[in-house]
């Protein structure tokens, strides 16, 4: 229970940081250039975006989440199943950012989602 | 969009990106493994375990591998396609198990490298398709996506 626990909190408040900060992003807008000025505008600009702190208070949690799965097991074993964000992401984008996913992203999360289970496996 | 001159400078950031972000996983897993049973209450408790993490040098080792992991993944952007930088990061994930083998002694069954491979190709293959699906900027999702991935 407290494996799952740590490992969803990796996975999904990972990629729902992610989705959160991306869609701050979104509202804000791109970088006209990489002129440093401007670039700080951006940036104080996106911290006025409600989405960017609940993203980054997310990654937040999944990166001490991150650290209490590595104070249990192998990082050989730990980072390969958070690939897992992959296919969360996937899910994430396709609903919450309302992209299309194309079917050979679906491929490769399929593919990530069989390589975590054989991590799995290969654990015992 | 990649131009030649920056050719070297794109595959040289991506060295960089392969080396550090695993790196920093394989420091971060090190200094908490050092740490042992990690009490979150009392406060107090919580408070005696953060402060024992913090003290960790190779915690702090790991993070500024992570940082400096970020940096050329944002750099490395700045030059090249989403869709050329992260099916090439994929590697990162066979780099961690390796450089837990060797750094941590860690033991890796035959399973787990085959699941680790399967992983890359996913990732690879995820990558390789075009990250742009709306007609909104997505500059920034991409560049965050695997930001997190190595955190």
């Amino acid at each position: 229970m407290r494996d799952f626990i740590l490992f969803f909190l990796i996975v999904v408040a990972g990629t729902g940081g992610e989705l959160f900060v991306s869609r701050a992003m979104k509202v804000v807008g791109e970088a006209p250039s990489l002129h440093p000025g401007k670039m700080l505008r951006v940036v104080l600009r996106a911290l006025t975006v409600p989405w960017m702190w609940l993203g980054v208070g997310m990654m937040a949690v999944a990166f001490f989440a991150l650290l209490g799965a590595l104070s249990l097991y192998n990082v050989s074993f730990v980072v390969p199943v958070t690939a897992l964000s992959y296919v969360a992401g996937a899910f994430g984008s396709a609903t919450f950012l309302r992209e299309r996913v194309t079917p050979q992203r679906w491929l490769g999360v399929f593919l990530v989602a069989v390589g975590v289970t054989l991590v799995f496996f290969g654990n015992k | 969009m990649t131009q030649p001159a920056s050719h070297f400078k794109t595959y040289l950031l991506i060295g960089v990106m392969i080396l550090a972000g695993p790196l920093g996983n394989v420091l971060l897993g090190k200094g908490m493994k050092g740490i042992g049973t990690l009490a979150i209450w009392p406060p107090m408790e919580l408070l005696r375990t953060g402060e024992k993490i913090l003290s960790s040098p190779s915690i702090w080792l790991g993070i500024a591998s992570l940082v400096t992991f970020f940096l050329a993944y944002m750099l490395a952007l700045s030059w090249a396609d989403y869709s050329f930088v992260q099916p090439a990061s994929s590697l990162a994930y066979g780099v961690v198990a390796l450089l837990g083998y060797l750094m941590l002694g860690e033991h890796v069954s035959l399973v787990r490298w085959a699941g680790i491979a399967v992983i890359c190709l996913g990732v690879f293959v995820v990558g390789r398709t075009n990250p742009k699906t709306t007609s909104r900027q997505e500059t920034a999702d991409g560049a965050e996506n695997h930001a997190m991935e190595t955190a």
